[in-house]
């Protein structure tokens, strides 16, 4: 069940992505790595929102923990499970753009990329976790507990693989300069909108769940009462 | 403070009687040296190869340890036991976590001299090893001790725990194999970002403890 608010999210999600992409390729000027470098555009804010999903998650599980309402464990799975699959998109999108840029499709002497899959690596878990766990109750506070220790995980990960190599990953934001005011503006627009299409997604996905859960509870009452 | 010594001496009594988890642990690490020897066709190390030898074989080790961590509260009501007894839930967290360091030292003192034979030309880089190893055993005990807790309740739980667990230990692996290397260099001991690296397994511990502090209560609410 979509209600309006949720269906402007999405139509703003579009509009804003396909604004920023429509900036990267005409506005944004070509940079010395070629055309490759434009999938810049998409690589970088799918692992930023990835990553942001998971701190989001981590949050939702505190929440969880707190009040008990299963609304909050919710969200937290549902912000996880997006949250992968931005992250799987950061890897695909993070090897095709190694391929183009560096002609390997993987580099473990890449801190960002060796961080990422780690941290995906972990994620993954959660499922198995999931289904591990018959009681519905201690499915969702063992969830959460993985949801926050891994949330805390994630910088400390980070923190030692960038440690352990020296870089060669462009840095995004770098001491020394950044990108030029076009790029910079295109690649905003580009991580607003997806933002906004992770937000717009787990809107969906939370909607569809509620709405099983209200079709199975329906089911349930009807059952029992004829 | 009472509870918690009467849990850790529990713990270290049993293990003492029984002897259920220390030979395996220490057979399995020596047996594992066997299989790095041909696996990698060395029979000497030194450097970065020495260093993740080391460090991946007490990791795998200390798995083995980490499932057993629960068995007997699993099998024996110790889980009841605890929640009916006024004391503050987390003790538990903190003995199990100071069981298992104590377990992992315990296996270092025999492996880490073993591999030192096996593999080493002296034994000059030994002492150096003592703070990384026991920095990193802290955050395996921590670590593992939650990571165990959770997969224990579950239906999978000797394939859960190592699956959960390695990922998350990926910082600890990093740091202990980035201050051995130099430690183990043919040439001496070296000290290449020796702090640097003790640092952060130092920050990972306090994370962890911290963490597991948090939300070890949860685990055992039923």
């Amino acid at each position: 069940m979509r209600t309006p608010s949720l269906r402007a999210l999405a139509v703003a999600a579009v509009v804003t992505l396909l604004g920023g992409y429509a900036l990267a390729f005409f506005y944004a000027p070509i940079e010395a790595e070629g055309f490759i470098q434009k999938i810049f555009y998409l690589h970088v804010p799918l692992a930023i929102v990835a990553l942001l999903g998971f701190m989001v998650a981590a949050v939702h599980a505190i929440r969880h923990l707190r009040t008990r309402d299963p609304v909050h464990d919710a969200r937290s799975y549902v912000s996880i499970h997006l949250s992968v699959i931005f992250a799987v998109g950061a890897l695909l999108t993070g090897a095709l753009w190694a391929k183009g840029q560096w002609g390997v499709w993987w580099e473990w002497r890449e801190p960002t990329l060796v961080s990422f899959l780690i941290v995906f690596l972990l994620y993954a878990t959660y499922y198995p976790l999931r289904y591990a766990v018959e009681d519905r109750d201690r499915q969702a506070r063992y969830a959460s507990v993985f949801a926050i220790t891994a949330g805390a995980f994630v910088p400390l990960n980070f923190l030692a693989v960038r440690l352990a190599e020296p870089f060669i990953h462009p840095r995004t934001f770098s001491s020394t300069g950044g990108l030029p005011a076009e790029m910079l503006l295109a690649f905003l627009v580009c991580l607003a909108g997806m933002v906004l299409l992770w937000v717009s997604l787990v809107g969906f996905e939370l909607g569809s769940k509620r709405a099983s859960a209200d079709l199975s509870r329906l089911r349930t009452a009807l059952g029992g009462g004829g | 403070m009472d509870a918690f010594a009467a849990l850790l001496g529990k713990d270290l009594r049993v293990e003492l009687r029984t002897l259920r988890s220390l030979p395996a642990m220490a057979l399995f690490a020596v047996t594992i040296f066997v299989a790095f020897r041909f696996g990698l066709d060395r029979t000497g190390l030194e450097g970065g190869l020495a260093a993740g030898v080391l460090v991946v074989t007490l990791l795998f080790a200390a798995i083995l340890a980490i499932n057993r961590l629960f068995v007997a509260e699993r099998e024996e009501g110790g889980f009841e036991l605890i929640r009916l007894a006024p004391i503050d839930r987390t003790l538990l967290f903190a003995a199990k976590a100071a069981a298992l360091f104590v377990y992992l030292v315990a296996l270092e003192l025999v492996v880490v001299p073993i591999f030192a034979l096996f593999f080493l030309d002296s034994a000059a880089p030994l002492p150096p090893l003592v703070p990384v190893l026991l920095l990193a055993d802290l955050g395996l005990a921590l670590t593992g001790t939650l990571v165990s807790t959770i997969a224990t309740m579950s239906s999978a739980r000797d394939l859960l725990a190592p699956l959960i667990l390695l990922p998350l230990l990926v910082p600890v692996v990093i740091a202990a194999a980035g201050a051995a290397e130099p430690v183990l260099r043919a040439g001496g001991p070296e000290y290449e970002r020796f702090g640097t690296w003790l640092a952060v397994l130092g920050l990972y511990d306090g994370v962890f403890a911290l963490v597991g502090y948090g939300v070890f209560d949860y685990l055992l609410d039923d």
